[in-house]
């Protein structure tokens, strides 16, 4: 059976024939586009170290089929940093000691992207950790984890708070 | 996981003729399916893919003040929605009491209906299972069971149904509306998963190819919109499915109870409706005397099917302590820890029982 999906992998276009239908979107990610940040813990959807962002909501690629997927806008960890410039919750993890042995953490990093985008939780830390519950640290960074999602939170919203006066400003012919 | 065929039909006729056929399964956002595959424990020839069939996703606000919820709603868009989580309050609670927040981007209303139990013994293909191997025997009988059904099991089965979701659904006289070769046809929630008996491998009302399209919420449900809660004991505060879990939802009347709705989980191969603690309510002036009794007749009828008989007690305090919550009013704004007794807030009401 011949299968081809067109996938949009931090903002290129794959095309990938497929010879199994049985093929994750994790492992086309780590094994067909060698995009191995995207980890593999359980692979049943219980840790969490595969989350990626598809067509913007975080989702675990262990229990997605590839097949099932094409035509999705598919975010993975290493598409987050531009260029040198680390994404906000990168350096915040960074910055707060949102890890140690680092297996979860990409996982973690996209979920963490995710809770922002989705703004549910606001500041609050039991919201948060709540809200991270899907993804599982062995090391127990958890502390770090949610201190940097708070981090990078406010940090985010402060780019677009940013953004938004700028273009208030562009429209009103001041800048 | 087995090889399968993989199919992605254009219309829902389509997808049913496809699905028709011996050895065929839907694939939704499967969550629950593919974790399955890869233990073996089910194994599909075909994969009929529904997620892109059109008019399936969509939340509909009805004329009566009901809702209709196509099957490929996803649970957080659900729970998220605000109107639907204004008038269905409890609904919301326990979509994000369910699950982890990844997952419940992915997994759809259809779905959650279908999902198979989370016995260990059927997970275990080494292990005897009337459910997964038809006249195996069930190892869970004189296994580990602490966490089995006391209400409604059968010699041949004891397990439980894992859903959150659709135990306010069934509360709220939900109707799941259901696509066939026949045509379409609707039948209530309550009448929709079986209770195990001697064909445990029977789980619901569908028939083969049969795909549910949609689930509906009557207008009267939204009636009980400022007295609803859902509260689900875990074994750990967030991602555990239910040991025990209770739907209240009343609807006051003065100083008295007009109408109850009450639910449990966790406690049966299906979720379970308690129409009995229901009747006791009806015309009582609320307060913990007459809570307690009501969960008295709520697990009236339970009994252990093993190292369980905790979850009867258990259960009684989680009906008393819902309606509890339920007669506070229902909050503005869904707690930190959804549905958890550890919830800020979800401590308070005067006659609790202190140590639940």
């Amino acid at each position: 059976m011949s299968l081809s999906v067109s996938l949009t992998v931090n903002g290129t276009v794959r095309d990938v024939v497929l010879d199994d239908p049985r093929v994750t979107l994790l492992d086309l990610l780590r094994e067909r586009l060698d995009l191995t940040g995207t980890k593999k813990g359980c692979d049943r959807g219980q840790c969490g170290a595969c989350t990626v962002l598809v067509d913007g909501r975080r989702i675990n690629s262990c229990l997605a089929l590839a097949v099932s997927h094409d035509g999705a806008d598919v975010l993975t960890i290493e598409g987050l940093a531009q260029g040198d410039e680390l994404h906000p919750v990168q350096a915040a993890f960074i910055a707060h000691d949102g890890f140690q042995c680092g297996f979860c953490t990409p996982g973690q990093i996209m979920s963490a992207v995710g809770l922002i985008q989705e703004g549910q939780t606001g500041d609050d830390p039991e919201r948060v950790r709540e809200g991270m519950s899907g993804n599982l640290c062995r090391c127990g960074a958890y502390a770090g984890i949610t201190e940097g999602v708070i981090a990078a939170q406010r940090i985010l919203a402060g780019q677009n708070l940013a953004e938004q006066n700028l273009a208030e400003l562009e429209r009103k012919q001041v800048v | 996981m087995n090889i399968f065929d993989f199919v992605k039909p254009a219309t829902i006729t389509d997808a049913v003729a496809a699905a028709s056929e011996p050895g065929a399964a839907y694939l939704a956002a499967g969550t629950n399916l593919l974790d399955l595959m890869k233990g073996g424990i089910t194994r599909p020839t075909r994969l009929v893919d529904v997620n892109h069939l059109p008019g399936l996703d969509r939340i509909e606000h009805l004329p009566d003040g009901g809702v209709r919820i196509g099957s490929l709603v996803r649970n957080a868009d659900l729970a998220h929605d605000l109107d639907f989580a204004r008038r269905f309050p409890a609904v919301a609670e326990a979509l994000l009491s369910g699950a982890s927040p990844q997952l419940r981007n992915a997994a759809t209303a259809g779905g959650n209906l279908l999902q198979r139990t989370r016995c260990a013994y059927f997970y275990d293909v080494a292990s005897a299972c009337n459910k997964r191997h038809p006249g195996s025997g069930c190892d869970a009988r004189g296994g580990e069971n602490r966490l089995h059904a006391v209400l409604g099991w059968s010699e041949d089965c004891i397990a439980t149904h894992p859903s959150d979701f659709c135990v306010p659904l069934v509360a709220l006289d939900a109707v799941v509306e259901i696509e066939g070769r026949a045509g379409r046809r609707e039948l209530p929630l309550e009448s929709f998963h079986r209770l195990p008996g001697n064909t445990p491998e029977h789980e619901s009302a569908l028939e083969p190819g049969e795909l549910i399209v949609a689930l509906r919420l009557p207008g009267d449900a939204a009636g009980f919109s400022a007295h609803a809660r859902y509260l689900k004991v875990r074994e750990r505060t967030s991602y555990a499915f239910a040991v025990v879990s209770a739907a209240a939802a009343l609807k006051l009347d003065g100083g008295t109870i007009g109408e109850a709705r009450i639910a449990l989980g966790g406690v049966a191969l299906k979720p379970w409706r308690c129409r009995a603690a229901e009747e006791a309510l009806a015309g009582a002036v609320p307060g913990a005397g007459v809570f307690r009794a009501a969960a008295e007749a709520a697990l009236g009828d339970a009994r252990p099917s093993g190292d369980n008989a905790f979850k009867i007690e258990l259960a009684r305090r989680v009906v008393t302590r819902a309606l509890t919550l339920a007669a506070a009013g229902t909050p503005e704004r869904v707690a930190a820890l959804p549905a958890s007794p550890f919830a800020s807030g979800t401590a308070s009401g005067s006659g609790v029982h202190p140590h639940v």
